[in-house]
């Protein structure tokens, strides 16, 4: 990982809590330029949490969140819900959060492959056209750090490789840092330099670039999406108890909750490839 | 020409409906209309506060306005009860709290139905001043926050991701909502004060095809109804609130007839023509 410079973004054990529970605890991240940091996890497992402690919009209970100052953010939201009494053009959704030139607008547009879309109604858009014009928006404000909520949420499988390939392709031409959130656990870009899974804490870390070049991998997704997608699959080998508590297959519990808690047996992952267990 | 009770009422009309026009706009997008009605349910309170301490009407309704806004914004926050519940409680109590204080307020004689539904014969020349005072400086902050304002209003988290404060933009939009109130209290009346700003925002909705243009035709549609509820007022000898309600009502129907989607549908094309 190219790490040498300051990073964009930083999170030291960081943790969020909320009406007594915590969201999210231990979490250490950090985004640097042209890298790409993938958070992986299922529903409720604190990565939009965490991507709401790395922006600035959610202050850590525990830990430390530190942003590059002057830092652009690019952000694309998970979901875009837009009340029929808002006319709202695609054009002007652009100019959201800063003013740009009908030509700016367009040559953003272009960059995803949405230009034909520049007159329409947001709301006429379908899911697809929706994330394409976000990213759009995300990029025309030439952001030093995008911040994507589920990108592919809503897109055919097409589509969905061509937004990955389009987002590894915005990070070399704009330099920028990246920081995707899936819900998906199976499925990751290759072009992530980081893996960060989430549960509630961080439960492993690790590169996707060696799944992505496993023969069985390509054998069971074709050559074509081995460029753009990597597996990602692992099976949880503990249970997350209501109270915070951790129970493991073999029945024991953990108490000490907080942070990377894998000193046991880890857990047992399936092609994980360049993936290394944290903790 | 102030001395002319309609003229003044008319110039009144027309200042309060520019400036709550585009704000409705923000109220209708935000589905915060309950919220506008509890403000100016609470605005009766103001009425008797201000009778009980001899202050200027209009400064006693904001300041209790402000406050209640101030509260329900905190509320929401702590997220502890759902919105619209706090707001139906907040909203029935003020109003039933004015009308309690002002029945016990023996020694002033109050009109109650000018309170609730408008009185065009009450406009002072104080008044026309600070409307216009109060609706320039309205005007001005809604311009000020109109970025940061309509990116919280689309997405609250791309604002605040992207640096935009929404939770600043969200309560100085909450004052000059409380500022509105307290400036349209004498038109239109405390029942009333919501449909001033719904409605007229309504209206432009079918024929704007940019929320800066929805602002702009809300306002226009607005004075329009104050022009026209006024001299219906007038002629008929109804109160003034419920009239320009239904002149506003009038203008939504219009909205809604096909000539609006034709007016749509020729400025779609002139649109598509441009770039």
């Amino acid at each position: 990982m190219k790490t040498n410079e300051t990073p964009l973004v930083q999170l030291q054990g960081a943790g969020a809590r909320k009406d007594g529970q915590w969201l999210v605890r231990g979490v250490d991240l950090s985004v640097a330029a042209g890298e790409i940091v993938t958070l992986i996890g299922p529903n409720g497992s604190g990565k939009s949490t965490t991507a709401k402690m790395s922006l600035g919009i959610l202050r850590p209970t525990e830990g430390r969140a530190e942003r590059r100052r002057g830092l652009k953010v690019g952000y694309v939201p998970q979901k875009l819900a837009i009340d029929w009494t808002l006319p709202l053009s695609v054009r002007r959704f652009l100019r959201l959060t800063n003013p740009l030139s009908d030509d700016e607008c367009l040559g953003a547009l272009e960059e995803t492959g949405a230009g034909r879309l520049i007159d329409a109604d947001m709301r006429s858009l379908s899911g697809g056209e929706t994330q394409r014009v976000m990213l759009a928006r995300a990029i025309a404000r030439h952001p030093d750090l995008l911040v994507l909520d589920e990108p592919v949420q809503g897109v055919d499988y097409a589509g969905e490789i061509a937004i990955y390939d389009l987002i590894s392709s915005i990070r070399s031409s704009l330099g920028c840092g990246v920081l995707l959130i899936s819900h998906d656990l199976h499925v990751v870009m290759a072009a992530s330099d980081q893996v960060i899974c989430l549960n509630g804490h961080v439960c492993c870390r690790g590169t996707p670039s060696d799944v992505s070049r496993d023969d069985n991998y390509r054998a069971l997704f074709g050559a074509r999406t081995g460029t753009a997608l990597a597996v990602y699959e692992h099976h949880h080998d503990h249970v997350h108890l209501p109270d915070g508590r951790v129970r493991h297959m073999d029945g024991s519990l953990c108490t000490d909750f907080p942070g990377e808690h894998h000193g046991h047996d880890g857990h047992q992952h399936h092609e994980t490839g360049g993936l290394t267990n944290a903790g | 020409m102030l001395d002319d009770f309609f003229t003044r009422a008319l110039i009144a009309g027309v200042g309060v409906a520019v400036v709550s026009g585009p704000l409705g706009c923000f109220i209708v997008w935000r589905r915060m209309a309950y919220f506008g009605d509890t403000l100016s349910h609470a605005a009766l309170l103001g009425v008797a506060l201000s009778l009980l301490l001899d202050i200027n009407t209009i400064v006693a309704v904001g300041i209790t306005s402000v406050v209640l806004a101030l509260l329900l914004l905190g509320l929401r926050r702590g997220n502890s009860l759902s919105s619209d519940a706090i707001l139906g409680l907040l909203s029935h109590s003020a109003l039933a709290l004015g009308l309690v204080c002002l029945a016990f307020m023996t020694w002033v004689r109050v009109d109650l139905l000018g309170l609730l539904f408008g009185d065009i014969l009450a406009v002072t020349a104080l008044d026309i001043a600070m409307i216009y005072g109060g609706g320039a400086l309205v005007l001005g902050g809604l311009i000020l926050i109109w970025r940061p304002l309509f990116a919280t209003t689309v997405n609250p988290d791309l604002a605040a991701a992207e640096g935009l404060r929404p939770e600043r933009a969200e309560l100085v939009f909450m004052l000059l909502t409380a500022t509105v109130i307290a400036i349209s209290l004498k038109i239109i009346g405390a029942l009333l004060i919501t449909a001033l700003l719904i409605i007229p925002a309504a209206a432009a909705r079918r024929l704007s095809s940019t929320p800066e243009q929805m602002a702009v035709f809300a306002a226009v549609a607005g004075a329009a109804s104050v022009v026209g509820g006024l001299y219906a007022s007038l002629f008929y000898d109804t109160p003034s609130g419920p009239s320009i309600v239904v002149a506003a009502m009038v203008l939504f129907g219009v909205s809604l007839v096909p000539g609006g989607r034709l007016v749509r549908r020729i400025r779609a094309k002139a649109q598509g023509g441009r770039p």
